[in-house]
């Protein structure tokens, strides 16, 4: 039996292979139901009546106050205390899809809040509703204002996702330290794991750059 | 189905938890501190005209950064043995989050040096100061100040990635969290407590930042 490292990746393929396609399915399920959640986070921060506008924002100030990883755990370990049972997966990306909610949430206010008041008063003065001027006016603005900042969210919530290997989601990084604690080649997997991360962020990161070319406002 | 609070449990180990905030602290302190250093030092390479200094930089932020610290931090503490790099859990922790800081770090300081005009440097070598001493006593306390928004955010998302070190049993704020919850059952109440002492914590960081903002701010 030959113990290469090479050979031993062939090997663990399946499950290495099976945990990089849950990690990938943690990140765009909370990076999905964070963003829908966010915008509307987002929303009542920038035009909320004053007590919800307090509301959200005791919401989104707990939750980036608080540690992702203990935002995990409490799902977790709070979810199934009293009495809805979630599974380690749906819990995790639940925290997760909440930690995402917050920073969308504030990406969203603060891509509103930079549009000058002219465009709004331009818009009331050609006679649109409020809702035809956050569909025309602001939100097509707002959108190339928090795109490229959006992106890199989602690059935080590709690392995020090896969070719930603690709980004990089958995702990349737990199923490499099964396969470490099979062939004991820790620097290597850890290495491997290391690498596959790296390329899938930079790839994000770099997506991120050209987005942020493309939607830059000519000047 | 009912389920009443009952904090009790959770006050009877509430030093524990404050231990483990102490620890989570300390930490981060010295992370931080570690991390500043290296993060100057990148972000003067980062900055740099030389390619030789500029690329190996690039390089350190690139890969710090798009790697998830968890990652990191396990590859510190279960690997680096193998490579005869020894280190406790507390020591390993520290550096791992050094090394992960001082690449935020460097990022957020290279902005501040960009942003200092020219000028201030050409003054300085106008009034005979060598190139080291343009940059301590001119260019660094200018940068600082350009920089502490994204600083203090930066700070207190640090404190934050601490309760990684759960991860490998240091017995900081989340692994006391944890210890309790397997003791007392009163799960629900201890995640309140301890996710309030974070919250707390960083609110309290933010408020630093801010008065620290007001202090040093330009007058205008």
């Amino acid at each position: 039996m030959d113990f290469s490292f090479v050979d031993q990746i062939w090997v663990a393929r399946v499950p290495l292979l099976k945990g990089l396609g849950v990690s990938i399915s943690i990140s765009l399920l909370s990076i999905v139901v964070g963003t829908v959640l966010g915008v509307f986070v987002g929303l009542a921060l920038t035009y909320g009546y004053r007590p919800v506008q307090w509301l959200v924002r005791g919401y989104t100030d707990f939750i980036r106050g608080t540690p992702v990883l203990v935002l995990v755990l409490a799902s977790y370990y709070v979810l199934s205390t009293i009495g809805i049972d979630l599974g380690p997966f749906q819990a995790g990306v639940l925290a997760l899809a909440v930690f995402c909610s917050s920073h969308v949430g504030e990406l969203v206010r603060g891509a509103l809040q930079s549009i000058p008041k002219g465009q709004t008063e331009a818009a009331k003065a050609i006679g649109l509703t409020f809702p035809q001027t956050f569909v025309y006016v602001l939100g097509p603005q707002a959108l190339r204002q928090a795109l490229p900042a959006w992106v890199n969210t989602a690059a935080e919530m590709v690392k995020a996702s090896t969070l719930l290997s603690i709980i004990g989601v089958g995702e990349l990084l737990l199923r490499t330290q099964e396969v470490i604690s099979r062939t004991f080649m820790s620097l290597e997997f850890y290495f491997f794991a290391g690498f596959l991360y790296f390329v899938i962020n930079y790839g994000i990161e770099r997506f991120g750059r050209y987005v942020e070319r493309r939607t830059a406002v000519p000047s | 189905m009912t389920y009443t609070l009952n904090f009790a449990a959770v006050w009877r180990s509430f030093d524990l938890l404050l231990q483990g905030l102490a620890l989570s602290l300390g930490l981060a302190v010295v992370a931080i501190l570690a991390g500043c250093v290296i993060g100057l030092i990148t972000a003067f390479g980062l900055v740099s005209k030389s390619v030789l200094l500029r690329k190996p930089a690039g390089l350190y932020v690139t890969i710090i950064r798009n790697t998830p610290i968890l990652v990191l931090v396990l590859f510190s503490y279960f690997a680096l043995p193998e490579l005869g790099v020894r280190l406790g859990k507390i020591e390993s922790f520290v550096m791992t989050l050094a090394i992960y800081s001082g690449a935020y770090l460097a990022e957020v300081f290279r902005g501040g040096l960009i942003a200092v005009p020219a000028g201030q440097r050409e003054a300085g070598l106008a009034i005979g100061l060598t190139e080291m001493q343009i940059r301590t006593s001119i260019i660094i306390p200018l940068m600082l100040r350009n920089v502490l928004p994204s600083l203090g955010s930066t700070l207190i998302s640090l404190f934050k990635d601490t309760s990684l070190a759960a991860a490998i049993a240091v017995p900081e704020l989340t692994f006391e969290a944890r210890k309790i919850n397997v003791e007392t059952f009163r799960v629900i109440e201890t995640w309140i407590v301890a996710s309030c002492l974070y919250v707390a914590t960083c609110s309290l960081l933010a408020a630093l930042m801010r008065a620290v903002e007001r202090r040093l701010a330009v007058p205008r």
